[in-house]
């Protein structure tokens, strides 16, 4: 692994507005640093190019838009049969309402955050859409009551 | 509430956040003034509180990502908001979410290292209040990760 990019407070300061906001333009972004508008835009460069962005989330009021249930599942895949982990990583990716599969080791080995209308539509998904992917074996389910994001060290 | 036109462009902006509208506009198959209304519009309904920029952690030097999933004592009174407070305080804690279910709450954490984790399992995890459970998932790796919905 390559040695991890050296940021000064400028640089966090940076990190911090832009992860509350990625569409801060590089004045607006300068104005809140006290750097001129060039000197943000090279700092927001370097960052870019050292890879510090994996990309930009939409920050959405999903219950105004319908999805009132988002449930963070715990999926064991049987050790019998051998089942193919690539498969099973494709089938999962492949569902919509599938938002994010992390591989994990523990008690499970895979954690998937799902989000559905309400739990009938979740309870659809679960039976139609998980259950039936290759090799499960068992899965732990907690509906989420509320989330908080944090900036991170920073 | 919403038509096909508004799931249309917030389909396109999930995709992409930081589009300009001009682009958003064209992708959505909309002229650039309705798209603009548009959202506008799902702005000040708040529907649509802006884009977020995701930071990897990996490049700045935290390999470890640990999904930490904590059993509050729920015979105390204020445990979730006690424990909720604590863990705020703890910089490496990315996300707190509470739950309905086995787990009451999980923290995102990060680290540098191992050695950094176990520090901060030791030091700052266990030493949070009501704890009665705790276990820990280790990530392995992102296979899916964008976040989006089905609109």
């Amino acid at each position: 692994m390559t040695d991890p990019i050296a940021l000064d407070d400028i640089d966090r300061a940076l990190l911090r507005h832009l992860s509350q906001d990625a569409g801060l333009s590089a004045s607006a972004l300068g104005k809140r640093v006290g750097l001129s508008q060039p000197a943000a835009w090279r700092r927001v460069q370097r960052l870019q190019e050292a890879g510090v962005f994996s990309g930009a989330r939409l920050d959405l009021d999903l219950a105004a838009l319908g999805f009132g249930v988002t449930v963070f599942l715990g999926v064991k895949l049987g050790t019998k049969g051998r089942v193919s982990l690539a498969d099973f990583e494709r089938a999962v990716s492949a569902i919509p309402e599938v938002q994010t599969v992390e591989h994990v080791l523990g008690l499970y080995d895979y954690r998937l955050r799902v989000t559905a209308r309400d739990i009938a539509d979740f309870e659809r998904v679960l039976r139609r859409r998980i259950m039936t992917l290759p090799g499960v074996a068992n899965v732990d389910a907690n509906v989420m009551l509320s989330e908080e994001r944090l900036p991170g060290p920073i | 509430m919403f038509d096909d036109t508004d799931r249309r462009i917030l389909r396109q902006l999930q995709e992409d956040p930081t589009i300009s509208t001009a682009q958003l506009a064209d992708r959505a198959g909309v002229n650039a003034a309705t798209c603009w209304r548009r959202l506008e519009r799902l702005r000040e309904r708040g529907v649509l509180r802006g884009a977020r920029a995701v930071i990897d952690w990996q490049v700045l030097g935290f390999t470890v990502e640990v999904s930490l999933r904590v059993t509050l004592d729920k015979t105390v009174p204020r445990a979730f908001e006690d424990f909720a407070a604590a863990a705020r305080e703890i910089p490496e804690v990315l996300e707190i979410q509470t739950f309905l279910g086995q787990v009451d709450v999980r923290l995102g954490l990060i680290a540098r290292d191992l050695a950094h984790y176990q520090a901060l399992y030791r030091d700052s995890i266990l030493t949070l209040p009501h704890i009665n459970d705790l276990e820990a998932l280790m990530h392995v790796a992102r296979i899916k990760t964008d976040e989006t919905v089905p609109l």
